[in-house]
This record gives structure tokens, sequence and C-alpha cells, in this order.
């Protein structure tokens, strides 16, 4: 059977990015090096076809590849935030990878393929094509952790990534094959049924429910299974953290949250229980060990950690009642809000991080943010809004997407749930304004005060323009995404 | 028209926050103090036009900017709701902020960063004005977040100083906690009338089930314990102190501490929905009036004894909140920002004068070398000790007679030895600072000075309004200007009108304003008069006095149990990591080494993943555990599978239970 | 006769096992490599038992899915292993903690 002119249509945005990323591994050997910009500039040009062409998916639903592949608004949505994101990190690339002398284009055609997984797994129906993304975003992503492969730190984070990574994708296989033996299917509606009809009597489905939760834990970074969040975070080039910390999270919380909800929404109850102790272990562990961080990518990767664990809380709400619920509906699009905003404060942030980076020094220490509001207030200023929204303050748009999540756990009756996420947003506070107090209630040292040089090109600031301006608005006028994203959900389970 | 000048208020000091903060560096300092307090004036103007309307009309009134959240059966307007309380707090701030802001231009001179000094206070202007106005609980809370930012970024301004800084982080963080508190209640409010609006949510209020309106009205009241520094969350406001002096007047006197008494007093039909929770404002307010008034008697901190003097005026208002006396409440809220703006102001111009000196032990004898702040930091002193007919008095001795004749007696009698202590820590700070014999340095002595003119103005505003603020807006007691003014939004609900026993409220005042007297007299004996008798007493009463001037050792309190351990747990993760899952690791991995020698290897790993997984790996690893040695990898595909088997391991548990409920 | 497919569970349920255990116990790099190798190759002896159980071909295909996604990682995994030794030269995974506490 040879895929029809609609199958291939429906996925044309992944065939798109592919291609264009195919192109660029065999142009860049050909490109002289002061050219290779040309080719960041033709991966940004894909990206912006393809948003073109999602957004026409934002309100139909299509089953494409003997329903493999499924086409709706809930995929539209995460794949137009991932083109945002990915163009923020291309965008900021460009300067980045000057600055660590590691210019060369197949990192962007590595972006675009770990996309392209990322595309994959959230429009993914059935196990196996959400396999298939998880493991394309995934070995993209080793590779690009290692990128400054001149530094040990660089390559250890890819090892241990690599190692752990490809650790958890073996359980999560592991499940997969038995729901298979359970169903006969990958399918989700096919598992669902299974599932639904044998129940969690059943050690096979229980364990293969477990396996599962474990391989998306791993990769949304859920306590237990977050250690190496901070290892890979610090030790990956920050433009590579950042995109880790962003898309890859925001893809795999797509991803799980399809799977948990039209795979087991039959069995609630079975799962709900658990997801919502990993969601409070989350929640307190990312909290109360950043507070003892020193490095500023690795407090941002416990950050990041305590981040995951807010937006679990929508899964734990989307568990607590059937499908189609709307209170189900409000827990699922208050999540992809939260994402959505998470991205432009943890992209900002992280960019901060990068242009900090100077000849020699890391610039991802605290004290390399020391007074910094003497030195460069433009950047001290934009860090100050990133860290107040990553505190959930208002009005910016970290108080939205804590507002409403924490509504929807209220809405959900779990209001102590949302009591003990606002007591550790609370505490979070605390290592956030950390960086606040350093840049600006601290003297710079001697040898600082003459380093004012960051790396402040037209790109960067472009990327530092969006991520502030998706920080205010959203958290200004939140009216617009909400729409986008309440409607999105209508399609879903 | 209305609604343009309604919608400038803020807009004005925003615009200033914008120039400033942007464009701050093109233009010189003076110019960006005058845009400063000339957005202040300009929305002080539109507040009096808005105080025209509603005297006119005090109908509440609603001004939508635009719809802000919406999405399900939520939908949040950015909106003003526009009725007398908002009016009595919009002209305070205005006007007090005013007066304040025209004060800093003179006395931040010359400090560096002065424009951004004038930022923080403008934006602090807007979050302010936004918490106010707003007509629902979300413009509130941003208003309520943003004013603890300004305030953490104002009380960190001098960043030489480390414990500026540390000070603002802790006055952050302790308010973040009652922030979590206001949040949650929200959530309730939110749940039980599916709508944030003030004017639905209070016309609706009294179908609240008493135990629904006592969770809501208990979760207010932890916010406004917070941002009001009440017992048990008042530690931050006394190190608040780090902060520039007018910051200390404007925020931590005048206006933001006074949040927590609006937020009360806006939401008060759910309060009188709610005894209990009532009952537990009064007992919090009358307690930290007392207990912050004791602080307050020995402390030598010109600035710091006037903190613990206003943590200990807002435990004034929380009793009158929890007596029902909301009137008398907003009434003190009004006269304290007169007076202790004045207070702080004047302290400030003291500390000016004397080159940044800040300890009473230092000072003396300064009545004759800068007369018109003496006298004006005497009226204020007058004022706050309540001896008629200064605006303290009025306001303090409604809300003591309110308790009594309400017979809350034990608040009443909280309320009057507060009001003695008050009196007398204020006379003695009065006669340390000013009279007696001069114990400045000799250096500093040279230049003092009194202070330029324009920060005598506002000072000299702030003691006419010290003076006659009390006669004017609050006489005859109980049915002043202001009282009237409020009638509609600050009755409790049943409340019946009382026959006034003249007589009984004669005797009453003539009580408080003994206490007040004595309290001066008390604090002439022991300062002037006799000045070896503090020394004595201080020898003789050691225990009480170092526990005082330590504070009770709350902050020391705290800091053994609540930061400490929340320092130590990550630290304590950090050694779980190395200690118990290498433990486990290398336990694994050396019983291949000990086994038994005849038994495959594929059988020695299965048998100890089995026997691990299953849990017994530390048990097992504890017996082999030789030295420390670290693989980190392995650690983390440890702590996967151990994570594994919990999540079976509570599954399991889980189902059986449930089956076994089942059948 | 047939062959039970319980037993075909336990066989795979064994061969993660040892995969399982060997990643949790070796130190060279290399052998947590295969062990990771043979976790997967656990879950394609379940895909190819339970299809021809079931009757049914899709877990075939998967197979073929999972092995070439495995050789990709394999790939991926030897180059950075490579890397990694060029830095240390060491395949003790022991010898990589730069990146701690």
């Amino acid at each position: 059977m040879t895929p029809s002119l609609v199958d291939l249509g429906a996925i044309l945005p992944e065939l798109l990015i592919v291609g264009a990323a195919c192109l660029l591994l065999v142009l860049d050997p050909i490109t002289p090096s002061s050219k290779k910009d040309l080719l960041a500039w033709m991966s940004l040009g894909a990206l912006a076809l393809c948003f073109m062409v999602t957004i026409g998916d934002l309100n139909h639903r299509v089953l494409a590849f003997s329903d493999l592949v499924i086409i709706d608004p809930y995929a539209a949505f995460w794949k137009l935030l991932l083109y945002v994101i990915s163009g923020m990190t291309i965008l900021f690339s460009m300067t980045y990878l000057k600055e660590e002398r590691i210019e060369l284009a197949e990192y962007y055609g590595f972006i675009l393929l770990s996309l392209a997984g990322m595309m994959i797994m959230v429009s993914g129906a059935d196990l196996l094509t959400i396999y298939l993304g998880i493991e394309l975003m995934s070995i993209s992503l080793y590779i690009m952790a290692g990128f400054k492969r001149f530094e040990a730190k660089s390559i250890e984070s890819s090892a241990k990534y690599f190692i752990l990574g490809s650790f958890s994708s073996g359980i999560l296989l592991y499940g997969i094959s038995l729901l298979y033996g359970i169903s006969g299917s990958t399918k989700l509606t096919d598992i669902a049924q299974a599932v639904t009809s044998r129940g969690f009597d059943d050690p096979m489905v229980l364990f293969a429910t477990m396996f599962l939760i474990v391989g998306f834990g791993f990769k949304v970074s859920a306590v237990p299974f977050h250690m190496w969040t901070p290892d890979v975070y610090q030790g990956a080039p920050t433009s590579v953290t950042a995109f880790m910390a962003v898309a890859s999270k925001a893809a795999s919380f797509a991803a799980f949250l399809r799977v948990l909800l039209e795979g087991f929404g039959g069995v609630k109850p079975s799962w709900q229980g658990l997801i919502l102790v990993l969601c409070i272990a989350t929640i307190a562990l990312g909290n109360i060990v950043a507070i003892v961080q020193t490095n500023v990518k690795r407090m941002l990767a416990y950050s990041s950690i305590a981040h995951a664990g807010y937006a679990l809380i929508g899964i734990v709400v989307a568990g607590s009642v059937a499908n189609g619920d709307p209170i189900a509906s409000g827990g699922v699009s208050s999540l992809m809000l939260y994402l959505a905003i998470y991205s432009f404060m943890t992209l900002g942030a992280f960019a901060i991080v990068g242009i900090l980076r100077r000849g020699g020094l890391e610039g991802e220490e605290l004290d390399d943010f020391t007074g910094l509001s003497k030195r460069h207030k433009g950047a001290a200023f934009l860090m100050m809004i990133f860290m107040v929204a990553l505190a959930g303050i208002p009005p910016t748009a970290g108080f939205m997407g804590k507002f409403y999540l924490f509504m929807a756990a209220v809405n959900a009756g779990m209001a102590w749930l949302a009591i003990i996420a606002l007591i550790f947003a609370a505490i979070s506070a605390f290592y956030y304004l950390r960086v606040v107090m350093v840049m600006y209630m601290r003297e710079p040292s001697a040898a600082q005060e003459n380093e004012t040089r960051l790396a402040f090109t037209p790109t960067t600031s472009v990327v530092l323009a969006c991520a502030i301006a998706g920080v205010i608005i959203l958290g200004v006028f939140p009216g617009p995404l909400v729409s986008v994203t309440t409607s999105a959900v209508m399609s879903f389970p | 028209m209305f609604d343009l000048i309604v919608l400038l208020i803020p807009i004005f000091p925003l615009l200033a926050v914008i120039s400033n903060g942007v464009f701050g560096a093109r233009y010189s300092t003076e110019m960006a103090g005058r845009i400063a307090f000339g957005s202040v004036g300009l929305s002080f103007l539109c507040a009096l036009g808005v105080l025209g309307y509603v005297v006119s009309d005090p109908t509440p009134r609603e001004v939508i900017a635009y719809s802000w959240i919406y999405g399900g059966d939520l939908s949040v307007d950015l909106g003003f709701l526009i009725d007398p309380l908002t009016t009595v707090f919009l002209m305070v701030i205005t006007g007090v902020g005013l007066l304040i802001h025209i004060y800093s231009t003179g006395y931040m001179h010359g400090e560096e960063g002065f424009t951004r000094f004038f930022t923080y206070m403008n934006l602090f202007m807007v979050s302010m004005l936004l918490l106010v106005m707003g007509n629902n609980y979300v413009v509130l809370f941003i208003g309520w977040e943003g004013v603890g930012l300004c305030s953490y970024l104002l009380i960190g301004y001098y960043y030489e100083k480390v414990s500026a800084g540390k000070a603002a982080t802790k006055a952050f963080v302790v308010n973040r906690i009652g922030d979590a508190g206001f949040l949650l209640a929200v959530f309730l409010i939110f749940t039980e009338f599916r709508t944030l609006d003030y004017l639905k949510v209070l016309e609706q209020a009294p179908q609240l089930s008493t135990g629904m309106a006592t969770a809501i009205a208990l979760c207010l009241l932890v916010g406004a314990v917070g941002k009001s520094a009440q017992l048990p969350l008042y530690t931050w406001l006394p190190d608040a102190m780090e902060g520039p002096t007018p910051v200390s007047a404007l925020i931590h006197a005048a206006t933001m501490v006074t949040a927590g008494v609006y937020m009360i007093v806006r939401n008060h039909a759910i309060f009188d929905m709610a005894p209990i929770a009532l009952t537990t404002v009064g007992l919090i307010g009358g307690i930290t009036a007392l207990f912050a008034a004791t602080i307050g008697l020995v402390q030598n901190d010109i600035k710091r004894v006037l903190a613990y003097s206003t943590v200990s005026q807002l435990g004034y208002m929380f009793l009158a909140c929890g007596i029902g006396a909301y009137t008398a409440a907003i009434f003190h809220v009004v006269t304290h920002a007169f007076f202790k703006a004045l207070l702080f102001l004047s302290a400030g111009a003291v500390i000016h004068s004397l080159n940044g000196e800040q300890d009473i032990r230092k000072m003396g004898g300064l009545h004759n070398k800068i007369p018109i702040t003496y006298k004006v930091f005497l009226i204020g002193t007058i004022a706050i000790a309540g001896i008629p007919p200064l605006a303290g008095f009025w306001s303090k001795d409604e809300i003591m007679a309110h308790a009594f004749i309400h017979h809350h007696y034990l608040l009443y009698a909280f309320a009057a030895i507060g009001a003695l202590l008050t009196s007398f820590y204020m006379f003695r700070l009065t006669n340390l600072t000013f009279y007696g014999n001069s114990r400045v340095d000799p250096k500093v002595e040279a230049h003092i000075h009194e202070s330029p003119k324009v920060m005598l103005v506002p000072l000299m505003i702030l003691a006419g309004l010290s003076v006659i603020g009390g006669l004017l807006l609050g006489f005859p007691p109980e049915h002043g200007l202001l009282h009237s003014f409020l009638h509609d939004v600050a009755t409790p609900l049943g409340a019946t009108a009382h026959e006034m026993n003249v007589g009984l409220l004669l005797g009453l005042a003539t009580f408080a304003t003994l206490i007040a007297v004595s309290g001066w007299a008390l604090a002439r004996y022991m300062y002037l008069s006799n000045p070896g008798v503090a020394d004595e007493w201080m020898q003789k009463y050691s225990g009480i006095y170092t526990t005082l001037l330590n504070k009770y050792y709350v902050d020391e309190f705290y800091d053994k149990i609540i930061v400490e351990p929340c320092k130590r747990l990550g630290e304590i993760w950090d050694c779980f990591d190395r200690k118990v899952i290498d433990r486990f690791v290398i336990g694994v991995g050396n019983m291949t080494d000990v086994s038994a020698a005849g038994i495959t290897w594929t059988e020695k790993h299965v048998m100890y993943a089995g026997l691990n997984v299953i849990g017994y790996g530390h048990h097992l690893a504890a017996l082999a555990w030789r030295k420390l040695q670290s693989g980190m990898v392995h650690h983390y595909a440890a702590i996967i599978i151990i994570g594994l088997a919990i999540l079976v391991h509570v599954a399991f548990l889980w189902f059986t239970s449930a089956t076994a409920l089942g059948q | 006769m047939a062959v039970p497919i319980s037993y075909y569970v336990v066989l795979s349920g064994l061969v993660f096992l040892i995969g399982l255990v060997g990643v949790l116990t070796r130190r060279n790099i290399i052998v947590i490599l295969l062990s990771i190798e043979l976790m997967l190759n656990a879950t394609n002896i379940n895909f190819v038992a339970f299809s021809s159980y079931l009757g049914n071909l899709s877990g075939q295909v998967f197979v073929f899915f999972a092995l070439t996604v495995a050789a990709a990682e394999v790939a991926v995994g030897l180059a950075i292993i490579i890397a990694l030794y060029r830095h240390t030269t060491s395949i003790n995974v022991d010898d990589f903690r730069l990146l701690k506490w």
C-alpha cells in the first residue's frame, strides 16, 4: 500500500523539516565558514513555512497513515509552540556558536531533526510513531549536548544523557511491548480498549503502565527520574540546554498527556495517584535543591524540574475525572498554557546566561552575575524580569500560568495540592530573587568592572525581545492564547 | 470623563516609570525627580476629581479597561472599582505619596542611583494604586505582589550594605508565604461564587456557609498578616528599615503595610459571616499591638523604634477590624498615615543632619540645633501617643471605646496597655533624641544643620494634618465626616445602631488621655528628671531587658526551625545521593565479587537484581559496602530503578486495598 | 508441541533484567552499551513472541523499527564514547565526574 497524497499532505510540515535538515547536512561542508549564517536563515525559512502550514491545522482533525499519525488542533498547538522555540534557539545560537567557536551548520540540521522528532511525537496516535519521535528527538539531542567536543564537560554531559536516555527508552520500549501483548496493537485507541477491559488487576497492565510512566517521567524530568537533568543541562552548550529544557520538555509532556488520556483514559484512578506522588515529589525536590545551587545553569535545571512538577498538576487534574469532563479539559489546557509561558521565561533566562559568555569566563556561575546592573543595565533588567516571571509574580506571564494551573486544581477539588504548590512557589522566590539580589545589590569586583562586553548582537536582541514580549504580553493579555488552548482541547479526549 | 480620570490615576506614575526607567540616563537627575513627583501630583489631582464625583454620588462604579483573563467560566477584567473605601485610600496614597516624593527629592539629593530610586518609587505607586483600585481579586493580587517587589527592590537599595540585601530577601519571602494564603483564598472564592468581582462576590457573601466563610476568611487573613506585618509574620518589617527613610515612610508605614487592613475591610462581608475568623483577627491585632510595643521600649535605633511602633499600630487596626469597627480601622489607617509618615520623615531629617547616625544613644540635645525638625517630630509624638486633640487620639480612642462598649474587655486591656507603652516609648525616643545632654560625636556635631526647605515643607504639611486630621475627619466620634462617607461600605452586616452613652464615652476618652499622659510622665521621669533610673532598671531587670532587646529571639527561632532546615534539606539530598545510592550500587557491584563460586555470572546478577529491586538492596549492600567509590551514572540509573520499584509497590498496595474495599 | 507464550515472556523478562543489572553494575561504558542493547532485544523477543501468538504482524513491524533505532543509537553512542576517550583516555564511567554537586 503506497501512502496516498492525503497522507503525505498531513505530514507536510514534518517532511519539510526533515528535508531542510538533510539539505543543511549536505550544504554544510560546501559552505565557506563566513557564510554559515545563510544556512541558519535557511532553517528559519523552513520553520516559517511550516508555521504557515500548521496554522491551518488548528481547526481540523485528520488521521493519516492508517491511524499512525493524527493531525488535530492539540498537535497543531504544540507544533506551533515548537516552531517558535526552535526559531528562537536558532537565532540565539547564531551568536552563541560564534562565542563558543563551534560554528558548524550541522548544528542547525540537528535542531531541525530533533524538532522533527518532537513533531512526530506530538502527533503520534500510535506508540510506534511516538517511540520513533522520541528516539529521533533524543538521538539528535545526545549529539547536540556534546557539541563542544573539545570540552570535557560537554562530552561528559552528552555521554550521561546518552546512557541514561537509552536506558530509560529501553524501559519505555519494554512497556510498549507488554502493551502490545495485551492488546495486539500499539494504537492508542486499541490499547485503551484492552486496558479498560482488563483493568489494573492484570500485572501486565500494571507493569506496562509503570514502565511507560518511567520512560516519560524521564523525558519530562519528573522526580525521581530527574537525576540526569542538572548534569546534562550544566555541561551542554547553553543554547542546547535551552532547547532541551524547553522544547523537549514541551513535546514530552504533549505525548505523555496524549498517551495517558487516550490510552489509559479508562483506568484513570489507577495512575492518577501515582502521577500525583511524582508531581508533589518533583515540585518539592526541584524547589528545595535549587536553593543550594551556585551555578546558574544548574539552578535553572532544578527550576525546570520544579516547573515540570507544576505542569504535572495539569495531568493530575485531567486524571481526576473522566475524559471529556470540562474539569479535565481545564487541566489539559492549563498545562498547555503553562508550558507555552514557561518556554518564554526559560528561553529568556538561558539566553541571558548565554550572552554573558565571554572569552575565558563561563558566565554561568552566580558570581558572574555580581553587580550586573552596574555593568550592563539592560541585561540585568531583562534577567530580573525573567526571574520574577519564573517566581510567578504578576503581572508577568509566570503568574498567569500558575494561576490557571492552580485554579484547575482547585476546580477539581484538590485545593490542598494547590496549597502545596503555592508554598513551594513561595519558597522558589528565594533562589530566583537571589540572582536579582546579586545583580542589583552587590558591587562588581574590580575585574568584573571592566567586563562590560556582552554578546548583544542583533539576533540575540531579537531573541530576548521575543522572550520578554512573551513574558509581558502573555501576562497582560493572556486572552488570545487561552482561547487557542481551550479550543485546541475541544477535539482532545 | 469619570472613566478617563480613573484610568489616568495609575497611568501617570506608570508613564514616569517608563520615562525614568528607559530614558533616565539621558536627562539630569533633577529632571528625573521632577517627573517622578510631578506624575504623582497629577495622580493626586485626578484622585481629587474622583473624590468630587464620589462625594456627590457614593454608589460604587466600575471602570473596565479590558477583558483580561477568560476561559471556561472564568472571566476577569482589568477593571477598577471606585467607591468611598477606594477613594479614601486613593487620597491617602496619592496625597501622602506626593509629600514623600517631594521630600525624597531633597533627601536623596546627590545619592548614586537617584533616578533608579524614583523609578522604583513610582512603580510602587502604580502597584499600590492597582491594589486599592482593582474591582476584583486578581487585580488586587497584581498590586499586592507588585508592592512586595518594589519593597524588595527599595529595601535593598543601599546594596553596599550586605544586611540590606538579606533584609530585602527576607521581606519578600515572608510576604510570599502570606501571598500563598491570599491566592488560596482567591481560589476558594472562585469555587464558591464562580466569579472574582468584588461586587458580585460581596453581594452573595451572606449566603456562604459558616465553614466556608471561615476558611476563606482565614486564608485572606494569612495574606493580610504577611503584608501588614502582624504576628507571627512581622519579623520582616523591622529589618526592612535597611532601606532609605522615605521608603520606610511611604511603604513601611503609610501605605503598603495597611494593604492588609484594606483587604479585610473590603471583604468584611465575608468576615462578618465567620465569627471565628473575626475573633482571630482581633486577637492577632491585640496581641501584636502589645507585643510589638514591648519590643519598642528598649530599641536604640531611631528607625527601629518607629518600625515596631508601626507593627503595634497596625495591630490596633486589626483589632478594630476584629471587633467590627471597620470605619475606626480605616480612620486609624488615615491618621496613622499622617503621623507615622511625619515621624519617619522627621527621623530621616534627624539622620540627615547627623550625617547618617541612627543610634539614639549618640543623639541628644538636638532641640535647639534643628528646631523645626524638633517641633514637627514632637507633634508626631503627641499625635501617636494619643493626647487630644491631635489626630491619633481620635482614632485610637474610637477603637478602644468600641472594644469596651461591645464587651471585648480582653482586647480593650491589650489596647490600653499598648497605648501606655506607646506613649512611653515615643516620649522616650523624643527625650533621648532632642533633650538632655548632647551625646553626638564631636566630629559630626560641628556640621549639624537644619534640612533644606524641600524636606521641611512636606514635614510641616504632615504636621498640620497630624494636628487637625483627626478633628476634621472624625469629630464627633463615630459621626465624623469619614464615618458618614464610609457608612455604606464599612458597616458590618447586621449591625444595629446603638444608643450612645455620652457619659461612658467621655469617661473612656478621659481614661485614654490619662494613659497617654502617664506614659509621657513616666518617660519624662526616667529619661529627663532622673537619667540614672533607666540604667538602674536595666540592671535590675536585665533578664527581661535582654529578651526585649533581642526581640524575644523570634528571628533566631525562625532561623532555627525554618530557614536552616530548608537549606539543610538541599544538602541532605546530596548526602543521600552520595551515601545511600552509593551503598546500593556498590553493594550490587561488590556482591558479584564475594559470591560463592560455582554460581554462574548471570544467575548472580539476576538474583541480586531481583532482591534489590524488591527493596532489600540497601540491606544486602550495607554488608558489602567497603569504600566510597562513586560512579555517578550508576546512581542515576539506580534511582530510576528505585523510583520504578516504589511506583510498582505503591500501585500494588493501592490496588490491593482498593479491591479489598470493593469487596 | 508449541512453546507456551509465558515461556517467552519469562525469557524476555530475564534478558531485560540482565541488561538492567548490567547497566547498574558495570563500569565499562561499552559493556553498559551492550547491556542497553540486551534490554532492547528483550523487548524484541516480546514483540515477536506476541506477534506470532496473536497472529498479528504489527509486532514484527515494530521490531524492524526498534532494531533500526537501536542501530542508530549505538552508532551515536560509540561516537560519543570515542570523543570521551579522547578527553579522559578511559572508558570507565567512574572517571566521568566533572558534573556533579
